[in-house]
C-alpha cells in the first residue's frame, strides 16, 4: 500500500487549536500527484474533522503545500488534556494518507 | 556594507547548551541570539514572580551566557528574549555575571521593556477565535504581552549595547534587529525589514534548520544528531542570506530542511504576519550552493499589520494525568476496561461529569483518537487526564488510577501520576500606537 509518506515529507506546527503542516514531495515530478491527493475533503476524512475545517495552500514555486486543520487539538496546547497537546505528531498521521491506484 | 554573520544559540527555553558554545568558538559571529521564550513562559514567569516563588525571567539564560563567554569575540552582540516578565531583572543579573567574568569587561547591557500591555489593553478587546473579551477573564488574567517589532532592540544596539535582553518580541524580530542595524535598514519600512525578518524566521528554532526534527527512515537521513550543529546566516547588503553550520558538527542543512522550517507553522504562506513585515513566503527562493550551505533569497513584504498580536496568559488550573500500563495478549482490551472503570466510577460513585475526564490508549491511538489502527499493540498504557481548578478533583483522579492495581483488570503495572499547574494562552490584538517599547541601558 502506497501512502503519502512514500512521496513526500512533512512537519507539523500549531497555532491555538489549529494544526498547520507543511508537505513537500521528495521529487518535484510528484508535485501534481500530491496536489491531486491533497483535497480538503480527503484530508478532512483522514483527520476526522468537517471539510470546512481544512484548508490547503499550494506553494508551487517552492514545490510544497501547507495543510491547515482546525479544531483538532482538544482546545489547543494550553487547554488540551491530550498526550501531544501541540499535535506535533500529526505529521506522521498525515503521511499515512493512502495513495490510491 | 560587509556581510553580517548571525548565529542561533538556542531555539527554545529547554534547548541544548553546547551548540551555542561551539558556534561562538568556531563561527566568527557578529551576533548570537538566544530564543528562550515559549508562548506560555511569560504567564508562568509572571505567576512565579507574583507568588515570590522565583524570578520573572529565565535564569537558565545566565548559564547559557556563562558557557559562551569564554569563546565570544568582543564584537559579537548577544540578544535574548529570556527577560520574559522582567527584562530589567535579567539585565541586572547579566551585568553582575559579566562583572565577575574575565571576558565580561566592557560589555554594555540593555533591556527592552514595554511589551507588557496589561495596563492598557482595552477590556472590550475580543479574544481571538471566541466571543469572549479580555474583561470576561476577570482575575484569571495573569499577563498580556504584545509581540513587538525589532525597533526597540535596534535602538539599544545603536546606543552601544553589546547584550540586549527583551521580553515578548517577535521571535524573528530578535534576529532581524542586529542585521538591520548593521545594514542600515529602517525598521519602519516593511520592504527593508523583509529580508532580515525572513532570516530570523529561519533561525529562530535553531537546530530545526540544521537537521533537527528532520530524520525519518532511509530518505531523510541526518548524520550526527547527537552533535547537531546550530545554524548561522551570512546576510549580504542586498538581503540575500546564506545559511550554514559550524564546521565538524553533526546535522545537515539542505533545501529540504530549510523548506520544512520555512513553512511548517504558516497558515497562509502568502501573508505571514510579523510585527515588522507581512512576508510573502511563496516567492522565496531556496538554493543549495555547497555542502551544508543554502542560499535564501527573494524575501518580500506586503506592508505590515496595523495591530500587534498580544499573548494573554490566563490562570487555567491544573492538568492531572494518571496512567497504568498493560502488556501482551489482550493488552488493549484490558486497558480499555481500565478506562471504562474509572469513568464509570467518576459518575456513579463520585457524582461527577465523566466527560471532564479524557481517556486515551497510549501505544494504540492516543495521538489520533479518531483513527482505528490495524492490528493489536504489544503493550498499551491507559491514560486518564483532567483539567480542573479543584485540587481535590485532581487528587481523586490520581487515587482512582492507582486503585486500578488491585481493583482493575489483570496485569496492570507502572502506574504514573502527574499534576501540573497551568497557564493558558489566548490571543488578542492591540493598535500599534498603544504599545510603547523602550530601551533601558542597565550598564
Amino acid at each position: 500500500m502506497t501512502t503519502l509518506g512514500d512521496l513526500a515529507h512533512a512537519r507539523a506546527g500549531d497555532k491555538g487549536d489549529t494544526s498547520i503542516l507543511v508537505v513537500a514531495p521528495y521529487e518535484l515530478d510528484d508535485y501534481a500527484r500530491v496536489d491531486d491527493l491533497l483535497r480538503a475533503e480527503r484530508v478532512a476524512v483522514h483527520f476526522g474533522v468537517d471539510p470546512q475545517n481544512v484548508t490547503i495552500h499550494p506553494v508551487p514555486r517552492l514545490g510544497a503545500f501547507t495543510v491547515v486543520v482546525r479544531a483538532r487539538l482538544d482546545g489547543g496546547v494550553t487547554r488540551s488534556r491530550a498526550a501531544d497537546p501541540h499535535g506535533k505528531t500529526l505529521s506522521g498521521h498525515l503521511l499515512d494518507l493512502v495513495v490510491e491506484g | 556594507m560587509s556581510t553580517y554573520r548571525i548565529g542561533a544559540g538556542s531555539g527554545f527555553a529547554g534547548d541544548r547548551f553546547e551548540p551555542a558554545e561551539i558556534l561562538a568558538a568556531r563561527g566568527e559571529l557578529d551576533a548570537l541570539v538566544f530564543e528562550c521564550l515559549a508562548e506560555r513562559t511569560i504567564g508562568l514567569a509572571q505567576q512565579r514572580a507574583a507568588t515570590s516563588a522565583g524570578a520573572g525571567f529565565d535564569r537558565v539564560f545566565l548559564d547559557r551566557l556563562a558557557g559562551v563567554l569564554p569563546h565570544l569575540e568582543s564584537r559579537t552582540r548577544v540578544l535574548t528574549n529570556a527577560g520574559a516578565a522582567d527584562p530589567i531583572g535579567l539585565a541586572r543579573a547579566v551585568v553582575d555575571l559579566l562583572a565577575a567574568h574575565p571576558r565580561g569587561a566592557g560589555r554594555r547591557v540593555a533591556a527592552v521593556v514595554g511589551d507588557d500591555v496589561t495596563a492598557v489593553i482595552p477590556a472590550d478587546a475580543r479574544i481571538t477565535g471566541t466571543d469572549l473579551t479580555i474583561g470576561d477573564l476577570g482575575d484569571r488574567l495573569v499577563s498580556a504581552n504584545a509581540y513587538i517589532g525589532a525597533g526597540a532592540a535596534m535602538r539599544a544596539l545603536e546606543n552601544g549595547a553589546d547584550v540586549v535582553i527583551t521580553g515578548r518580541m517577535g521571535d524573528a524580530a530578535l534576529f532581524a534587529a542586529p542585521i538591520a542595524v548593521h545594514h542600515g535598514w529602517d525598521d519602519a519600512s516593511p520592504d527593508q525589514m523583509a529580508a532580515p525578518t525572513l532570516v530570523g524566521h529561519l533561525l529562530e528554532c535553531a537546530g530545526q534548520l540544521t537537521g533537527g526534527y528532520f530524520a525519518d527512515g532511509g530518505r531523510k537521513v541526518v548524520p550526527g544528531l547527537a552533535t547537531l550543529g546550530f545554524p548561522f546566516a551570512d546576510v549580504a547588503a542586498d538581503g540575500v542570506a546564506e545559511f550554514g553550520k559550524a564546521a565538524d558538527t553533526g546535522g545537515l542543512i539542505s533545501r529540504a530542511t530549510v523548506l520544512e522550517q520555512l513553512l511548517y507553522e504558516i497558515d497562509d504562506p502568502g501573508r505571514y504576519k510579523t510585527p515588522d513585515a507581512t512576508l510573502d513566503l511563496g516567492d522565496v527562493r531556496i538554493d543549495e550552493v555547497g555542502p551544508d550551505r543554502v542560499r535564501v533569497s527573494a524575501a518580500s513584504a506586503q506592508g505590515r499589520p496595523e495591530r500587534l498580536k498580544v499573548s494573554v496568559g490566563v490562570r487555567d488550573g491544573f492538568l492531572a494525568v494518571g496512567s497504568i500500563a498493560y502488556a501482551g495478549r489482550g493488552a488493549r482490551e484490558r486497558a480499555e476496561l481500565a478506562l471504562q472503570i474509572v469513568r464509570e466510577r467518576w459518575e456513579v460513585v463520585h457524582g461527577r461529569d465523566p466527560g471532564e475526564v479524557r481517556a486515551d490508549l497510549q501505544g494504540y491511538n492516543s495521538l489520533r483518537p479518531w483513527h482505528e489502527p490495524a492490528g493489536e499493540p504489544a503493550e498499551v498504557r491507559a491514560r486518564l487526564s483532567l483539567r480542573t481548578f479543584d485540587r481535590a478533583a485532581a487528587a481523586l483522579l490520581h487515587r482512582e488510577v492507582e486503585a486500578l492495581y488491585t481493583n482493575g483488570p489483570a496485569g496492570g503495572g507502572g502506574a504514573d501520576l502527574s499534576l501540573k499547574e497551568t497557564v493558558g494562552i489566548v490571543s488578542t490584538f492591540i493598535d500599534r500606537d498603544r504599545v510603547d517599547p523602550r530601551v533601558e541601558m542597565v550598564s
